[in-house]
């Protein structure tokens, strides 16, 4: 009974669990990446207990890849000696570690995962409950396979009708984000429910999933369906829906009438319709991250791209989120389409993101990103603006060397 | 007397410790770079037990614990919200930096200011007033106790929180 954060909760302890419940509850896996791993192991030797179980604890090598500076490869070194001591053998250079989680088939239905990163509510998309904690949180879970949780209550998002051209689930979480404010869903579970989403791919879910931290949210979660079986390529996927669920709150938005969105900086709320912002000159384009660098994304820009050349007074800069989507990218001939046609193609993982490695921007420089974050110096200096939007209007924008809209590239 | 140091709304991690200077587990560093960027002079002029009082939403963006952490090495005695962002609150008590959530606190109080702060009742006394701030959860109150989650569950073990639901 209950929402659909309530049914895993009551599923995991075998009891009928409601919001506002303080549990500790068995985890499925821990992760932790090379920026939030050291502090999780520093903290985890402190408690000077063994590791709960080596196959649970997933380390992914993503933010700093690879190591930019000797106090990078300082940490790296650290963590890959935690991972030979403890015997952990899930350690991952291979792409951002939430795509690397879904990939790797860790997400799962019903499932319970932890992450030491904020953006580990992506996995909700496929019915999992996934919450971001910070390293010390991950380190007493390293040890114990458990967490505590205060069961959160829930807003449910009906998103309906069908996404006009050029809109896309980045375009839906903007708008939700928009009207709820940057903290609208603070301590609090989202479920994204109603059709657009039933006639999204799981590729679009994890967009939605993914965003769910950036208005606040503990978890952002997808009911299960046919498309979450035929993605994990499996004829059983446990049942889990909402059972007579109390929301806390009912959003509904009709995604008909939305056109593309645009967080501004220097806030995620600060989101404007596309046509307010056309036409702002651009020193960078981004296209990857954990939010818009999945294969779809990189067909939707690679299509843009086909045959046209990138504005040369604009840095266009596309990240493939993981190794599978490179390969696979690269079958595709997207890669050689994204190089002819003039952009920088990097190595799979966070890429320009978070600012630390490289695309980092200048004072006074405006970026135009597919990311999730425009907070001041989040890519490089304080003085540098960072717009946000989904990967159509970043390849109209690449083409055009200013904010572009991609229903109008001819 | 510990002193105010004032911010607004929205005060992201990476405003608190950006990510090109967090690559590092060393607390002096960290504390020497908090808020580099956004107030350069800070790190310098906080003194032991020194007050944050900020505005909404405070902590918001990626999970770095480098951020309490950074705040903490910085001698700051406890930060005071209109708001916190989940994952910095919860990372704060693990570590033992004292959060209180208020609201009526911030627009009667400036940069500067002398403020006196029970980090335990969440009372505050600035400018000859008193204010209430919300006192933490019963978890949260276990782990103040014990000074760090992880000594809480070095000496009690999860029992110390399995408890508490049991009593709901
Ligand atoms: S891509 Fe960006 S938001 Fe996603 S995990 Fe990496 S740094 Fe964080």
């Amino acid at each position: 009974m209950g929402t659909l954060t309530e049914e895993i909760f009551s599923r995991r302890l075998g009891r009928r669990v409601q919001a506002g419940d303080v549990v500790v509850a068995a985890v499925d896996y821990a992760m932790a990446h090379d920026v939030t791993g050291p502090l999780a192991i520093e903290a985890f030797r402190t408690l000077n207990a063994p590791l709960w179980d080596p196959e649970r604890v997933i380390l992914v090598f993503d933010h700093i890849l690879p190591a930019n500076t000797v106090a990078a490869a300082g940490l790296h070194r650290m963590i890959r000696d935690f991972a030979d001591e403890f015997g952990v053998r899930n350690v991952f250079q291979e792409g951002i570690c939430h795509q690397v989680m879904v990939e790797r088939g860790f997400a799962r239905p019903g499932g319970i995962i932890v992450g030491a990163d904020s953006h580990s509510t992506t996995y909700g998309a496929l019915g999992c409950f996934s919450a971001g904690m910070g390293p010390t949180d991950i380190a007493v879970t390293f040890a114990t396979g458990k967490t505590w949780f205060r069961v959160p209550e829930t807003i449910r998002i009906e998103l309906r009708g069908g996404l006009p051209p050029g809109v896309l689930a980045k375009d839906l979480a903007l708008q939700v984000i928009r009207r709820l404010g940057a903290e609208g869903a603070n301590y609090l579970a989202v479920e994204w429910g109603g059709e657009a989403v039933a006639a999204m791919t799981i590729a679009q879910r994890l967009t939605l999933a993914n965003l769910t931290v950036d208005f606040g949210g503990k978890a952002g979660l997808c009911e299960p369906d046919e498309a979450t079986r035929a993605y994990l390529g499996e004829a059983e996927v446990s049942d889990l829906h909402p059972i007579r669920p109390a929301y806390r709150e009912l959003v509904e938005v009709d995604a008909q009438r939305l056109e593309p969105q645009v967080a501004c900086p220097p806030a995620i709320d600060n989101v404007q319709d596309l046509s307010a912002v056309e036409g702002i000159a651009l020193d960078e384009v981004f296209v990857g991250s954990c939010t818009n660098g999945r294969l779809e994304d990189l067909a939707i820009v690679a299509g843009y791209f086909q045959g046209r050349q990138v504005s040369p007074r604009t840095r266009t800069i596309v990240v493939p989120a993981s190794k599978e989507v490179y390969l696979q990218a690269l079958a595709a001939g997207y890669i050689q389409t994204f190089m002819e046609a003039g952009a920088i193609v990097m190595n799979a993982g966070c890429g320009p993101c978070l600012g630390r490695q490289h695309g980092v921007l200048g004072p006074g420089e405006r970026a135009l990103s597919t990311s999730n974050r425009n907070y001041a110096g989040r890519m490089g200096s304080p003085q540098a603006e960072i717009y946000l939007a989904n990967p159509a209007v970043a390849a109209a924008s690449a083409l055009a060397g200013a904010i572009a809209d991609p229903r109008r590239v001819a | 007397m510990a002193r105010i140091f004032k911010f607004a709304d929205g005060i992201s991690t990476d405003a608190i410790i950006p990510g090109r200077y967090n690559v590092t587990t060393d607390r002096a560093a960290l504390g020497k770079a908090c808020f580099v960027e956004a107030r350069p002079d800070f790190s310098g002029a906080a003194k032991p037990g020194d007050v944050i009082v900020a505005g909404r939403n405070f902590g918001c963006g990626s999970s770095r614990e480098h951020a309490p952490l950074a705040i903490q090495a910085a001698g700051i005695g406890a930060v005071i919200a209109r708001s916190f962002a989940r994952i910095f609150y919860r990372n704060a008590i693990n570590i033992g930096l004292p959060v209180i959530q208020c609201d009526q606190i911030y627009d009667s109080v400036s940069d500067g200011d002398p403020i006196e702060v029970d980090v335990r009742s969440g009372r505050i006394l600035t400018g000859g007033r008193s204010f209430g701030g919300a006192t933490p959860g019963q978890v949260a109150l276990a782990i103040m106790e014990a000074g760090t989650l992880i000594e809480l569950i070095k000496t009690r073990g999860w029992a110390a929180i399995e408890d508490m639901s049991a009593a709901r």
